[in-house]
């Protein structure tokens, strides 16, 4: 048995918060450098070129990439090896987030109650999903999810009698009804089976995968190449403003179904794609 | 800024712009205040004639700046209070994304322009934010009410005053 102090996990949700929220990847500056060369649109071009200028000055200056700092989700695996010791594992990660939040200067944007709406004042509690995992070392994966593309999300309980296409079809409208009220261009996770809440949260660990990167499995890499170039015929473009640059990538998850069911979930990230992982 | 009837009328739909002067820091929940400000019978903490409204909740400033990073919020949401608004003499809105038929045809009404700004570069466009101060709803922190200056602060006019939309294709 190895043993991991709580406090040792809340230092990674730290640190992947910082890491996050001033830094963009290296794979989604180049997929909008790699955009900027697509675009025969004047604004569509310039409005990426405001995306790479962003990146750079929030990294220079110490500017949060976005001012929508988000809803904390964090994706803790915990090998079976581990012994977690401490203080309890939900309040550490969530005195982390508050922690982060508050000394790096992110924007507050969690209320404590959908109909009340009162501010918590310090960005908690997060989104935490926690999964036993083989092995003895424990894995944080952290997104800062906004909320202006996570209200786009969409999801259908489709039945067997759907195909590849129909299921395409239900991501496109969704991602036509979203338009430019995301931050286009999008990243696209789609969790396809499973059940009503597997498919949800198929769709979020599919907006962590490495962008681009395609799935293993051969029928949903191809749903994914044929996804990319509907969504980006679209039009929709950069910020809705017209483009062929509607979204950098679509992953897609799938998980075993019932026998009667064909769950599909959309869940749609902005360009400020910010997410990072650490292992302990 | 603010607006005149005349300048809202000269800006067309697809113009870049570099916006300077006075606007005002509201979203959802500031917009919900100011109805209920309304339905009271009481008059808004600003002056609405003429007056433009940026739809962003900024992250707190570091010393020395007046925000943190400040870029547009989703427009849509703002939809169901923005009629009223305009009908009492907003003439400017700065967000991202479509707007409600409604909204357009109050925008033909009355004459107010929406301009778009980058989504998600909020650390460049707080770059054209000179200041930054809270004038009501304190309480609701990044939601609250503030008076803005904005110095070359890039956009584009992306629905005009005789209802031209860069959204529609």
């Amino acid at each position: 048995m190895r043993e991991i102090d709580a406090a040792e996990i809340g230092r990674a949700v730290e640190q992947c918060i910082e890491q996050a929220s001033f830094t963009l990847g290296r794979a989604e500056l180049d997929a909008l450098t790699t955009a900027i060369a697509v675009e025969d649109n004047s604004l569509a071009r310039d409005i990426l070129g405001e995306l790479i200028e962003n990146a750079s000055i929030a990294a220079a200056e110490r500017r949060a990439l976005c001012q929508d700092t988000g809803l904390a989700v964090v994706f803790l695996d915990i090998g079976q090896q581990v012994l977690v010791t401490g203080q309890p594992l939900e309040q550490t990660v969530n005195s982390a987030v508050a922690a982060a939040y508050t000394r790096l200067g992110l924007r507050k944007s969690v209320v404590a109650h959908p109909l009340e709406r009162r501010n918590t004042g310090d960005n908690a509690p997060a989104i935490l999903h926690t999964r036993l995992v083989p092995g003895d070392r424990a894995t944080v994966r952290f997104a800062a999810k906004g909320g202006g593309c996570e209200n786009m999300s969409a999801m259908a309980m489709l039945t067997p009698s759907a195909d590849a296409t129909a299921v395409a079809d239900f991501v496109v409208k969704t991602v036509v009804q979203a338009g430019g009220k995301t931050c286009p261009p999008i990243i696209v996770g789609v969790g396809l089976g499973g059940n009503f809440e597997r498919a949800a949260m198929l769709a979020k660990l599919a907006l962590l995968r490495p962008l681009g990167r395609p799935s293993e499995n051969p029928i949903d890499a191809r749903l994914e190449r044929d996804l990319l170039a509907r969504i980006n015929a679209t039009g929709i473009g950069p910020m809705g403003l017209g483009g062929r640059t509607t979204a950098l990538a679509v992953h897609v998850e799938s998980a075993p179904c019932h026998i009667a069911s064909l769950p599909v979930a959309v869940n749609i990230d902005c360009h400020s794609h910010r997410h990072a992982e650490i292992s302990i | 800024m603010p607006l005149d009837g005349q300048t809202v009328r000269s800006l067309s739909a697809g113009q870049r712009v570099l916006i300077s002067g006075t606007v005002w820091a509201a979203r959802d929940a500031a917009h919900r205040r100011l109805m209920q400000t309304l339905d009271s019978g009481r008059p808004l903490p600003f002056d609405i004639c003429g007056a433009v409204i940026y739809y962003v909740g900024p992250t707190p400033p570091t010393p020395g700046r007046a925000v943190g990073s400040a870029g547009p919020t989703t427009s849509a949401r703002m939809d169901p209070y923005a009629p009223r608004l305009i009908e009492l003499g907003l003439r400017g809105m700065i967000g991202k994304g479509p707007r409600s038929p409604q909204v357009v045809e109050t925008m033909k009404k009355f004459g107010a322009v929406y301009f778009a700004a980058t989504g998600g570069a909020g650390a460049l466009l707080a770059t054209k934010i000179r200041s930054y101060q809270v004038v009501a709803y304190d309480d609701l922190g990044p939601e609250a009410l503030a008076r803005m200056e904005l110095e070359n602060f890039p956009a584009v006019v992306a629905i005009d005053a005789t209802g031209k939309s860069l959204y529609e294709r």
